[in-house]
């Protein structure tokens, strides 16, 4: 733990520094962690973060996955299962999964996602109580899910049954809101690659979350990050696994379309 | 459009004077926007503090000028680079214009991201701890605007 704890304090120093280095960085030069223009907020760290990220001795985040494979295999609920007792090994059953979530879901006729899903079958399948957003236990099984999928590129369904809500995700995404009265696009479109005092702007993508947060010092889900992003506007922040974030982040997980999956990224 | 209308309201509207200037006061002081371009006449009618106005760009929860424009602050060390580099600003607008660009910015420009500084309605889901404020009295406007003077 103080290892891992050690680790983040310099990342922070590193990513503090990033609005110097990235600038040099010519188009192309992202490799896997870019699609044409479309680009990870890996992109705009500093070789120093990039190599927390890259470690998996140092990724702090990796404490989650270790937690997320053992809540995996753990019995829990009334019918006595846990959750390899249905899927099997995960690095075969959930390999790939996270790469098409969020997705429209029969049952509920809304858009889901891995957390969603998660208590879905613990509820359902596993008559079990569902873990609080945002709680240890479901941080670390959705870190651990789409960590199964890590390297593997971001490709949701927009279209069919799902089309309605990536068209409301988009709509939130370009609405000015709160006293400072800012679209998300208006940092993250117009202004990407700009600093904005110390913090370095990027595309604001979500193939890491949940995320390895030094400012948190702890992994946060994409719904604890739009919160914040709406917060520093000012503006009314939605509820976690409200309909809405769970429409804002498919269309922004649209946007990174192509982008591998990164859990358990490292950001400032 | 919605902008203008906006505009018109601001000016139309019957004001009772805010309490000291006051951020948090309901009531906007009455101002009058010509050609599109710019509110000549002081808010207050007292002279703008420019020392005040310098400390005013640097704080986060006020002017925060420095989250987008690089200002001659040596002593800070990050200045943003989203909006243009604000020296000489001084000389390159006249009072007016630099009032209009802090009250509301989106009279010039409906796109920009510059945030109105003098402005508390008309806005979407607003935290409730700043409902019906300003980011900036009519005070701290002026501060700025002396400030900004300054930068010749
Ligand atoms: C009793 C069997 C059962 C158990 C136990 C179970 N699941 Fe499931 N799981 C299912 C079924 C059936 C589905 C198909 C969708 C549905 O019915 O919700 C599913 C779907 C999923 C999916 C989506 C797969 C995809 O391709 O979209 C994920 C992720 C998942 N489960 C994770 C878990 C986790 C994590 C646990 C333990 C907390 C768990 N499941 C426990 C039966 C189970
Ligand atoms: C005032 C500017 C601003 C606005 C508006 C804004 N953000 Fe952000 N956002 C940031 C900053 C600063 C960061 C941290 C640095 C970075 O990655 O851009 C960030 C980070 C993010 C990240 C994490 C990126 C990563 O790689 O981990 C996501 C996702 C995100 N924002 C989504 C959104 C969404 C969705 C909205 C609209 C609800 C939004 N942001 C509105 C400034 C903004
Ligand atoms: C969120 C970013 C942001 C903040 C905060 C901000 N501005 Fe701006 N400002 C801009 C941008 C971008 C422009 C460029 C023109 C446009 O967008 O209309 C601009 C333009 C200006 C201009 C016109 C100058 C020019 O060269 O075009 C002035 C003057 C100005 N800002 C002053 C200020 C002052 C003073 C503050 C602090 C009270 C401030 N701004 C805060 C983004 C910002």
């Amino acid at each position: 733990m103080g290892k891992f704890h050690l680790g983040s304090l310099l990342a922070a120093g590193a990513i503090l520094a990033v609005g110097f280095s990235t600038q040099a960085n010519a188009e192309g030069k992202h490799g896997m962690y870019a699609n044409g223009e479309i680009r990870s907020g890996y992109t705009y760290l500093t070789p120093q973060s990039k190599a927390i990220q890259n470690d998996d001795f140092q990724n702090p985040g990796m404490i989650w996955v270790d937690d997320g494979a053992t809540l995996y295999e753990a019995v829990d609920g009334k019918a006595g299962k846990s959750c390899k007792a249905c899927h099997g090994k995960a690095e075969v059953a959930m390999k790939g999964v996270a790469t098409t979530y969020p997705k429209y879901d029969e049952d509920t006729k809304k858009i889901k996602n891995i957390e969603a899903q998660v208590n879905r079958c613990r509820t359902k399948h596993m008559q079990a109580k569902p873990w609080k957003y945002e709680s240890g236990q479901l941080l670390a099984m959705t870190v651990f899910i789409r960590h199964q999928s890590r390297g593997m590129p971001m490709n949701v369904s927009v279209d069919g049954p799902a089309v309605p809500f990536f068209q409301k995700g988009e709509k939130f995404y370009k609405q000015r809101r709160g006293a400072l009265d800012m679209a998300c696009s208006n940092c993250h479109i117009d202004n990407a690659g700009k600093n904005a005092r110390a913090n370095l702007l990027s595309q604001g993508q979500t193939n890491g979350f949940p995320t390895y947060r030094l400012k948190w010092q702890k992994v946060g889900s994409t719904h604890r990050r739009f919160r914040g992003c709406n917060k520093q506007v000012r503006a009314t922040p939605y509820k976690y696994a409200s309909d809405e974030y769970m429409n804002l982040e498919l269309y922004v997980a649209w946007r990174g379309r192509g982008l591998p999956v990164e859990t358990p990224a490292v950001r400032n | 459009m919605g902008i203008r209308t906006l505009a018109a309201v601001a000016v139309g509207v019957a004001l009772s004077l805010a309490v000291n200037g006051d951020a948090a006061a309901a009531k906007l002081v009455k101002y009058k926007i010509v050609d599109e371009t710019s509110i000549p006449k002081s808010l207050t009618g007292k002279p703008g503090d420019a020392k005040k106005g310098r400390a005013l760009a640097i704080n986060r929860k006020k002017g925060n000028c420095l989250a987008c424009h690089a200002m001659p602050i040596p002593e800070q060390p990050f200045h943003g680079n989203i909006g243009t580099d604000l020296s000489g600003a001084g000389g390159r607008y006249s009072e007016g214009e630099l009032r209009l660009r802090l009250v509301d910015s989106k009279v010039v420009n409906p796109d920009t991201i510059m945030p109105a500084f003098y402005k508390n309605t008309g806005f979407h889901r607003v935290l409730k701890k700043f409902k019906g404020k300003t980011i900036l009295s009519a005070q701290e406007v002026e501060d700025i605007i002396a400030y900004v003077k300054t930068l010749k």
